[in-house]
């Protein structure tokens, strides 16, 4: 066995290293004509440089930036309605170019210099999808080429290139326009990509219309046509047609988390207020179940306790008359700590009559990048999205916007009826390419604002590995813009795919401007939860903001410890500001909170006195008897503008805690276990499992189950 | 004196005009174009055609460098941006072609020549997607760090991280095919 069978890698490295040395003759010739064409540039550049402020080479990111930046303009938001028009002015474009003559491959004839058209400058891709630009306009955006036509002839002068491509601002989008064809491109990535993409379509399926159903070339004939000839049980054959592999675990490193240090320890006499806003997300328990089911310990950054107990349906007692949610608290000895006790706060959303539920619009935001290639994303997301089919009703509109590999409207708006025809154009969408995932937001939000009427609710389902390679690394900048978007009505969830270039980190941060929820789906059974049992609470917002603050009393707690919501805090003063953004409740769905209280002299409390402190402070008048602290409710009816307070007092004696409450408690004690288990003490894996299993209940969908297999599968590896 | 300048200086130099600089530098990276090429297209004829390709285009090219990226970063972007319209045009070509039979013929011939030729490499590069294929030749051919492979694909450095694990693995597929 040689060294080169060990890593293939070498053994292709020494492959690649042993390159042919050119050819003197070619490299003379070729260096000939660069110094010749470099003289000649010499004599006519100063006419081919009109454009001065060329972007910075790291523009392209600075372009999207900007052009996000600039989205949120009123009149430009305004504006992107023209983008769809321009998409498809693009596709017109292409075909033509596809067919204009190939370039010589003489070294003689063809060999014409890239036309000195000066390069659009990067903000040209934003000015491209935005501007304020009639129909009319776009007409002269689709002839543009024309000029640029005659140089991928290969035989004209290249003067007249230079003046045709440079003339104008037009004929100088012309030439980027047609650069699919023949020219070498250096710069404007995204120019190129949008080029690129629809060209590749055109490819794979020249007689194709945007709107047409788009077989993929890879899928089998035989299930496009059950698809066809069946419509009823397409969803299913379609979702069980490719089974999906055991997920893969990355690279340490290259996966990006939302995450903050655990909460401390907080003395009540200092700081008697704890603000949160709610979060529905569920994202950290599917990434926490894919590492174990590889056999890997969670990234203690990807590890979100809140998210990971929120996971799990609870029942608690719903809510009475109008009310859109209620809290239920319940205070228990703490497992881990005989010292301190657990304020459990399950806060249960109305479930409106289903029935009456409003029509529903859906824009299906899909990735189609390169990453997204693996049978544990694009193909499961497929499967995924052809399971929520059937849970549509008629009067529901599906759209699907594509971006990267397939960029643009892959769908237009379609009555979801129309199974056979959405399942085709999920079918054709296929990965390939970079992301700009900047540009389809705008793109599946401008589609949305289109599709929405009176009463009707409208979200953005951006489904993706997350990796916004060259569109935004910025979470900041995107999150601006989703946050400027939100106010159009238009909520936004993010559905995470696929392992390797998670970037948990910006998930959450749209998703959380968004006003929506962020998942992630490892396996089909994980999407049926998410998007068929669930589908109600994950699309149907109840309401929106809503914050939770508690105040303690220091009469009765010294000290007090918030277990997760560590990325949710909020400060004191944000809770009755009706601007700050906060998570919102879907119909039906349950948000759980727990705290930990140490109550004034238990031998369990963490922080000794202050020497020079105010004692006195810990006692101040009119305590109403007895209540550990009072629960203040902050929630905004989708559509309203100001908020409603709720308030409760939590008071010691509750009921008996509940097999909800008591389940809630061992999650919560098995996220802390892979996070460190700072406050836990002596109580480990036996116990926390032991609680579990105690308080599954009847558990109808075995989540709870699988929660414990998954502790036994983290208590085996931790004890490696 | 020119030949010990620095890439960025004399690129620089060239694009406000100074041709014995632009000679120098083309001289110095023609063999760098030539070779990143050939790992591209996978032969040598495209590979020669591409290198002259982009030697006629770089006057213009230069033109724009503001000298915000190492020159060999920037040199390497602009080969693979021309790889890739090159393979645009093969893949219209090839569909071009499909109604002429002897056309495709004599292109089946000359891709059979060329696979006795580099064999295991062809194989290779061949089941590895295009965008494998860029990586791996940045990576392994020329040598660069993922950082910098990044900064020529436009990629994360992350990205750039699990193609290169995607390619092991399908290589570890294909020896374990051989082996067989």
């Amino acid at each position: 066995m040689t060294p080169e069978d060990d890593d293939p890698l070498a053994r292709l490295q020494a492959a690649l290293k042993s390159a042919p040395a050119p050819e003197a003759a070619a490299k003379a010739a070729a260096l000939r004509l660069a110094e010749e064409n470099f003289a000649r540039l010499q004599g006519s550049r100063q006419p081919a440089r009109p454009i001065s402020d060329r972007p910075k080479r790291t523009g392209f990111l600075m372009g999207v930036t900007d052009m996000l930046k600039a989205l949120t303009g009123k009149p430009l938001l305004a504006a992107t309605t023209s983008a769809a028009a321009l998409c498809l002015g693009l596709v017109v474009i292409l075909p033509l170019a596809d067919h204009l003559p190939l370039p010589g491959r003489g070294p003689g004839e063809g060999r014409v210099v890239e036309p000195a058209a000066p390069p659009v400058p990067e903000t040209a891709t934003p000015v491209l999808k935005t501007a304020p630009a009639p129909v009319a306009e776009v007409a002269g955006q689709a002839s543009a080429p024309e000029p640029a036509k005659p140089r991928a002839g290969g035989d004209q002068p290249r003067e007249k290139a230079v003046a045709d491509a440079g003339a104008t601002g037009a004929g100088a989008d012309g030439a980027r326009l047609a650069l699919p064809e023949g020219a070498l491109t250096e710069e404007a990535p995204a120019m190129d990509m949008a080029a690129e993409a629809p060209l590749a379509r055109d490819e794979a399926a020249p007689e194709m219309e945007l709107a047409a159903p788009a077989p993929a070339p890879q899928a089998s004939a035989k299930r496009r046509a059950v698809a066809a000839a069946a419509p009823t049980s397409a969803a299913e054959s379609f979702a069980m047609a490719e089974p999906v592999v055991a997920p893969q675990i990355p690279l340490s490193g290259t996966e990006t988390y939302a995450n903050a240090p655990a909460n401390p320890v907080k003395v009540t006499a200092e700081e008697p207020v704890s603000t949160f806003s709610i979060d529905v997300d569920t994202a950290s328990y599917a990434v926490v179940r894919s590492s174990l089911d590889a056999g890997m310990l969670p990234d203690p950054a990807s590890v979100r306790v809140e998210e990971m107990i929120n996971y799990f349906p609870y029942a608690y007692p719903a809510p009475e008359g109008d009310a859109a949610f209620r809290p239920t608290i319940t205070v228990m000895p703490t497992p881990w700590n005989p010292g301190t006790r657990l304020v459990h706060i399950g806060i249960q959303g109305a479930l409106p009559a289903i029935a009456e539920r409003p029509p529903l619009n859906l824009v299906f935001l899909v990735d189609t990048s390169g990453s997204m290639m693996d049978s544990n994303k694009l193909p499961l997301l497929k499967q995924s999205l052809a399971l929520m089919l059937p849970q549509l009703r008629p009067e529901d509109q599906v759209a699907i916007v594509a971006y990267a590999g397939s960029a643009g409207e892959v769908l237009a708006p379609t009555p979801a009826g129309e199974r056979a025809k959405i399942l085709a154009a999920l079918d054709g969408l296929e990965a390939g390419g970079s992301t700009a995932g900047a540009e389809g937001i705008a793109l599946a939000y401008q589609v949305a604002r289109g599709m929405s009427a009176k009463g009707e609710v409208s979200r953005v389902l951006l489904a993706t590995d997350g990796d916004f390679n060259v569109g935004i690394d910025d979470p900041e900048a995107l999150k601006t813009y989703i946050a400027g978007q939100r106010k159009s009505g238009v909520y936004l969830s993010v559905l995470g795919f696929g392992r390797g270039n998670l970037d948990d980190a910006t998930m959450q941060a749209l998703a959380q401007n968004g006003n929506g929820t962020a998942s992630y789906i490892d396996t089909l059974t994980e999407a049926r939860k998410v998007l068929v049992d669930q589908l109600s609470g994950a699309l149907f917002p109840i309401a929106d903001n809503v914050k939770i603050q508690i105040e303690w009393n220091p009469a009765e707690v010294a000290e007090y410890r918030l277990i997760g919501y560590e990325t949710r805090a909020l400060r004191r003063e944000d809770f009755n500001n009706d601007k700050v953004d906060a998570g919102d409740i879907g119909a039906g769905t349950s948000v759980t909170a727990i705290y930990e209280v140490t109550a004034p002299g238990s031998a369990a409390i963490k922080n000794s006195p202050l020497r020079y402190g105010t004692g006195e402070a810990a006692a101040p008048a009119a305590q109403d008897a007895g209540e550990l602290g009072f629960l203040r409710l902050r929630s905004v009816a989708p559509g309203a503008s100001t908020s409603t307070l709720q308030e409760t007092p939590i008071l010691p004696e509750t009921e008996a805690p509940g097999e909800d409450a008591r389940f809630a408690v061992a999650i919560a004690g098995f996220g802390q276990l892979l996070t460190g288990a700072t406050y836990l003490g002596d109580w480990g894996w036996d116990q926390a499992i032991a609680l579990a299993v105690s308080a599954r209940g009847e558990d109808p969908y075995g989540y709870r189950a699988e929660a414990v297999t998954l502790m036994r599968l983290a208590q085996s590896l931790s004890a490696r | 004196m020119l030949m010990d300048t620095p890439d960025e200086t004399l690129a620089s130099a060239a694009a406000g005009g100074d041709g014995a600089a632009f000679a120098v530098l083309v001289r110095r990276h023609y063999d760098r174009i030539h070779g990143l090429a050939w790992r591209l297209s996978g032969n040598r004829a495209d590979a020669e055609d591409l290198a002259q390709d982009i030697c006629a285009a770089l006057p213009v090219k230069l033109a724009h460098w503001r000298g915000e990226a190492r020159f060999t970063t920037w040199l390497y972007r602009v080969v693979m941006n021309a790889a890739h319209d090159l393979r645009r045009r093969q893949a219209v070509r090839a569909r071009a072609g499909q109604g002429w039979g002897d056309w495709e013929i004599a292109r089946q011939d000359e891709i059979a020549a060329e696979r006795a030729a580099q064999d295991w490499l062809t194989t290779a590069m061949a089941r590895l997607s295009p965008e494998l294929r860029d990586t791996v030749a940045l990576v392994l051919g020329e040598e660069l760090t993922q950082a910098e492979a990044g900064a020529v694909l436009g990629l994360s450095e992350g990205t750039i991280a699990w193609r290169m694990s995607e390619v092991k693995k399908r290589l570890r597929a294909m020896a374990a095919e051989e082996a067989r």
